[in-house]
């Protein structure tokens, strides 16, 4: 009975604090986000809420809480009213299968630092950001506004197509670590991360994910200065609050995800495990920031043509030689 | 076709370089209510009435300044004191309609009225920015500290007539003329 209530406190203490800190972490980013914007602009950013501006998360949830929240007429108003939480949730989901860190030991329990290390983790992954989709799709198509009609029609087609090459992308990975398990694929970076051995697919993967995460210069269904503000134009308050957090969440769990599958997952010398997963992720969520402040946005056109004729073709084309080259080494 | 491509590739990843470089130069922002940017000598802000060397006023209510303004924003009644000095009872500048061109300063005969460089005049009700002269009025020459009107020209207001430096004794008109 006393194993039983400390192995349930340990399982509610570790969700609770990976919701914590994603979500703080997902605060922050935005924080984050904004200022290297700025630094990269020659601006300052947010300074003025507390000292360098720390607290402007908290100032931006007051904000949103305490808005109006607006359900336009004619729009169909339980799945506009759902959507967001639809685009928060599944981006939220896919931290149960994120490993953080090696298993560890508490109170004689053996305790792995993830939330579920599902034999399928990489599947049940690609599934969630393929239901990320719906969000996006629902909010537009619920809003009865051409904008983000126009949006969410781009944003459906843009998902879905570079989800493919991102699947493709990771086909090498999974065949180098003989499993589908996200632990298992950290477990056989222990030597040397997978973006070494395999630098097109990792190329290819993290193109993807940006296009994923509809960011610049993916970012379409969001394209300010055609689309008002994209598929969540008529969203206020906290409904465009959860799009926007889900926005950073997603970012934080793609930035895990290239880290699991490319970068070594906790993998690296001195520094405890979860230190060095938390880097690699802030990392990755870095670069997204550098690439946003860089580069301009992809013309539609452009964009299907890179994701159908380029990326799809060159995917396809690297499972084939990675799948050979492994064949060929390990004298199938 | 493959030069472009190179090309293509540098134009890709430079910008990378670009940003990565500006994000560790110094901001260009002046934080406003803490830094001040020092404005220009001949900055056209607020609007002063300067006084002459001596600490009269310097204005003669002439309406030239009234006259040239665009948007009509000055407006001053002129009143005569003793020896036949000229002065305005009351002065009034509306801020909210002024533009700050700088035309009422190019008019003024006297050097009266005068830009000066500050700018921070914003107010939340645009009544307050209805400046009375004894808000117009400053203890200072401003732009040329040495001018005296009356000192060169005038109704024998400081120095009798044409007992001025730069002036001729007055004609008389009764004698047999050239």
């Amino acid at each position: 009975m006393n194993e039983w209530l400390i192995t349930a406190l340990l399982i509610a203490i570790k969700l609770g604090l990976i919701f914590g800190v994603v979500l703080f972490i997902a605060a922050y980013l935005v924080l984050a986000e904004r200022k290297i914007l700025a630094r990269m602009q020659l601006r300052h950013g947010p300074n003025r809420v507390g000292p360098f501006g720390m607290i402007q998360p908290m100032a931006d949830l007051i904000k949103m809480l305490t808005k109006e929240d607006v359900c336009p007429t004619g729009a169909d108003k339980y799945l506009f009213l759902f959507a967001p939480g639809l685009a928060a949730l599944t981006a939220l989901m896919a931290f149960a299968v994120i490993p953080f860190g090696p298993t560890i030991e508490i109170f004689g329990q053996q305790m792995p630092l993830v939330v579920c290390d599902l034999n399928i983790g990489a599947l049940y992954f690609l599934g969630l950001s393929s239901l990320a989709v719906y969000g996006v799709a629902l909010g537009g198509w619920a809003s009865n506004s051409k904008y983000a009609l126009l949006a969410s029609i781009r944003g459906l087609a843009q998902l879905i197509s570079y989800e493919l090459s991102m699947g493709l992308a990771i086909v090498p990975v999974i065949m180098a670590a003989k499993s589908f398990s996200l632990t298992e694929i950290v477990m056989a970076q222990e030597s040397m991360p997978f973006a070494i051995y395999h630098p097109v697919a990792f190329l290819i993967f993290f193109i993807s994910i940006t296009a994923e995460s509809k960011r610049i210069p993916f970012d379409l269904p969001e394209a300010e200065n055609e689309l008002v503000a994209g598929f969540h134009t008529e969203y206020s308050g906290m409904r465009f609050g959860l799009f926007f957090v889900g926005e950073y969440i997603n970012m934080i769990v793609l930035g895990s995800m290239t880290t699991i599958f490319f970068l070594g997952g906790w993998h690296g010398p001195l520094l405890p495990p979860v230190v060095w997963f938390l880097i690699k992720v802030l990392g990755v969520a870095f670069v997204f920031i550098w690439i946003r402040g860089t580069m301009p946005r992809f013309r539609y056109d452009q964009l299907m043509h890179f994701g159908w004729k380029i990326m799809m073709p060159l995917a396809l084309l690297n499972v084939v030689i990675s799948g050979g080259i492994m064949v060929w080494l390990n004298g199938g | 076709m493959a030069r472009n491509f190179w090309r293509d590739i540098k134009g890709t990843f430079e910008p990378f370089w670009v940003t990565l470089r500006y994000l560790f130069t110094k901001p260009v922002t002046i934080q406003y209510p803490e830094e001040k940017r020092t404005p220009f000598p001949r900055y056209r802000a607020r609007i002063v009435l300067t006084r002459d060397p001596d600490g009269g006023e310097r204005c003669v209510a002439c309406y030239l300044c009234s006259a040239a303004c665009p948007v009509d924003c000055i407006s001053m009644q002129a009143a005569e004191g003793e020896g036949g000095r000229r002065y305005a009872t009351w002065f009034r500048i509306n801020f909210a309609r002024c533009i700050f061109c700088g035309l009422c300063a190019e008019a003024c005969p006297t050097k009266a009225i005068q830009m000066s460089a500050d700018y921070e005049i914003c107010n939340r009700d645009p009544l307050n920015l209805v400046y009375e002269k004894e808000d117009l009025l400053i203890d200072d020459g401003g732009n040329d500290q040495d001018y005296n009107f009356y000192r060169h020209t005038g109704i024998g207001v400081v120095n009798p007539r044409g007992g001025n430096e730069d002036e001729n004794e007055p004609e008389d008109v009764k004698s047999l003329l050239p």
